[in-house]
């Protein structure tokens, strides 16, 4: 039996177990006898390569503190306005699909098609490049294909990036998580509590003020209720209620804004005379929750 | 005391092979940053997984106060982010590792690429990499909705249309992804089940299999 305590067996288990006795030192292996310098991962390397890590953490740590996580408004599947923009990694695949020949019709290609061939030549590269020779410089097909994908992956990027900015300005629209911030900021210079981004503002018992004005008709036609909604209640915090509009803003103010925008609010003075604003600023500032 | 606690449960379970196995192998000098500089290229491996436990931990972190549906997950996100002590920097590590994550994770593609460390024998390696570059990058497409802002619910939508675009099965994949027929309620559950059970599960495997395989073959030599 190989679990009795005769010292003469070959091997030696613990009680009636499969473990082996074992009578080894418990000594780390020498790397000296290595080619070149050497060294144990653990404990030599690692104690290095923690120090490197903990500079990293604190960096890190450093940088979410400086720069918060954004956040914008709740989403709201209504928000026609929003120009939607993936995460800055998936930006050279958004930029590509928007190019002739790998959309509408040729979609197929977009998604499937040279993707397919991109990533799966990835995946499959070491299949693909089989040769022995290990230098860059002495593969000039693989490294080649690469560096372009490389230009071309940087070129996309940018060049979305670039689009989506554009498309903030021409939309005049600040992007919300900015917004927000900014709001948070100005509430807390005047030590007030954060502004509410979860529940909109209770404007329903606000009415509307001579509702047969033909300042309505002429705003439903200027197109100023698409955004701020037929019924007037826009959609805070983003499009502020024209109901009770007269409490917050005087029939200059309104002009103003009208006339030149503000914010993600379009500017007015093309599309409409100065007689037609100042039709609509009065018949707003008319609006006041106490005109009754 | 605790060399012999160690003692104890090593004579019964003899468990210094277990660990020994990963702990005894050579880092040799041509990846050592501390005898050339220039091997900091060889780091980028080890920083993403430095990143990926910062995402875990964080990630851990986050799940005690978010809560995935539609009514509720973006109102604990900006309460987490706002009024819970540290919740910011906790969040901002998330939001900002997965964006280094990506990054590192770039970098050691590159840096295994351009070294020709993926040639044989270490093709299989190569290939489980390059498996968890696609499950990182879903791991950030599942991650972005959760917040539940406008940016995550339009940039999925976006997503998902593209998705489904791919012909014959391309409406099964916006179906199981939308859990429906729109981002709702159901996709918020499924994309938070995806993001916080199903793609780490297969991420760990294979960041086991990456790194069994890197310690049976050891990395790969001078150029």
């Amino acid at each position: 039996m190989a679990h009795g305590h005769k010292s003469d067996e070959k091997v030696v288990f613990v009680g009636d177990s499969r473990v082996k006795k074992n009578n080894h030192p418990n000594i780390p292996p020498d790397y000296t006898s290595f080619p070149g310098k050497s060294e144990a991962f653990i404990p030599n390397f690692l104690l290095k390569e923690w120090m490197v890590g903990c500079v990293v953490l604190v960096g890190f740590l450093v940088w979410t503190i400086a720069e918060p996580a954004p956040l914008g408004y709740p989403a709201d599947p209504t928000n026609a306005a929003f120009i939607p923009m993936p995460d800055w990694y998936f930006l050279f695949l958004y930029q590509f699909l928007k190019y002739p020949y790998v959309s509408q019709d040729y979609i197929v290609l977009g998604t499937m098609g040279v993707p397919g061939v991109m990533f799966g030549g990835l995946l499959l590269a070491p299949f693909l490049d089989t040769g022995k020779e290990r230098r860059f410089y002495r593969r000039p097909i693989a490294s080649s294909l690469m560096i372009l994908s490389l230009i071309a992956t940087v070129y996309l990027t940018v060049i979305s990036w670039d689009h989506y900015q554009h498309q903030l300005e021409i939309t005049n629209t600040i992007p919300e998580h900015h917004i927000r911030e900014e709001k948070a900021r100005e509430a807390a210079a005047k030590g007030e509590e954060a502004p509410s981004t979860t529940k909109k503002p209770e404007t329903a018992a606000v009415a509307i003020v001579e509702a047969d004005d033909p300042a309505h008709k002429l705003m439903e036609q200027s197109k100023c209720l698409t955004c701020h909604a037929a019924d007037m209640k826009g959609n805070p915090p983003q499009i502020p209620a024209l109901r009770g509009i007269g409490d917050v803003l005087s029939k200059e103010e309104i002009v103003a804004t009208v006339t030149n925008g503000n914010g993600n609010m379009p500017a007015f003075k093309d599309s409409l005379s100065a007689e037609q604003i100042d039709q609509i600023a009065t018949w707003l500032s008319k609006q006041k929750a106490a005109a009754e | 005391m605790f060399k012999s606690v160690y003692n104890w449960i090593d004579e019964r379970l003899d468990i210094t092979p277990l660990w020994r196995d990963v702990a005894d192998h050579e880092v040799p000098e041509h990846v050592n940053p501390a005898h050339h500089f220039s091997a900091f290229v060889y780091c980028f491996g080890g920083l993403t997984f430095f990143i990926t436990v910062i995402q875990i931990l964080s990630g851990m972190f986050l799940t005690m106060y978010y809560v995935p549906d539609i009514l509720n997950a973006y109102a604990s996100v900006d309460y987490l982010n706002h009024k819970v002590a540290f919740g910011g920097i906790v969040r901002g590590m998330h939001h900002f590792g997965a964006s280094l994550v990506i990054v590192m994770m770039f970098l050691h593609t590159l840096r295994v690429f351009f070294t020709g460390s993926y040639k044989a024998p270490r093709e299989m390696n190569w290939v489980v990499g390059m498996l968890i570059f696609f499950i990182m990058l879903g791991l950030g497409f599942t991650g972005y909705l959760l917040p539940w802002d406008n940016k995550a619910y339009f940039a999925t939508k976006v997503g998902v249309q593209i998705a489904e675009s791919v012909p014959y099965i391309g409406p099964y994949i916006g179906q199981f992804l939308y859990g429906g027929d729109i981002v709702g309620a159901q996709t918020l559950t499924r994309f938070f089940a995806i993001h916080v059970f199903f793609l780490p599960g297969a991420l760990l495997a294979m960041l086991a299999a990456h790194f069994l395989m890197i310690r049976k073959q050891g990395i790969s030599g001078p150029l």
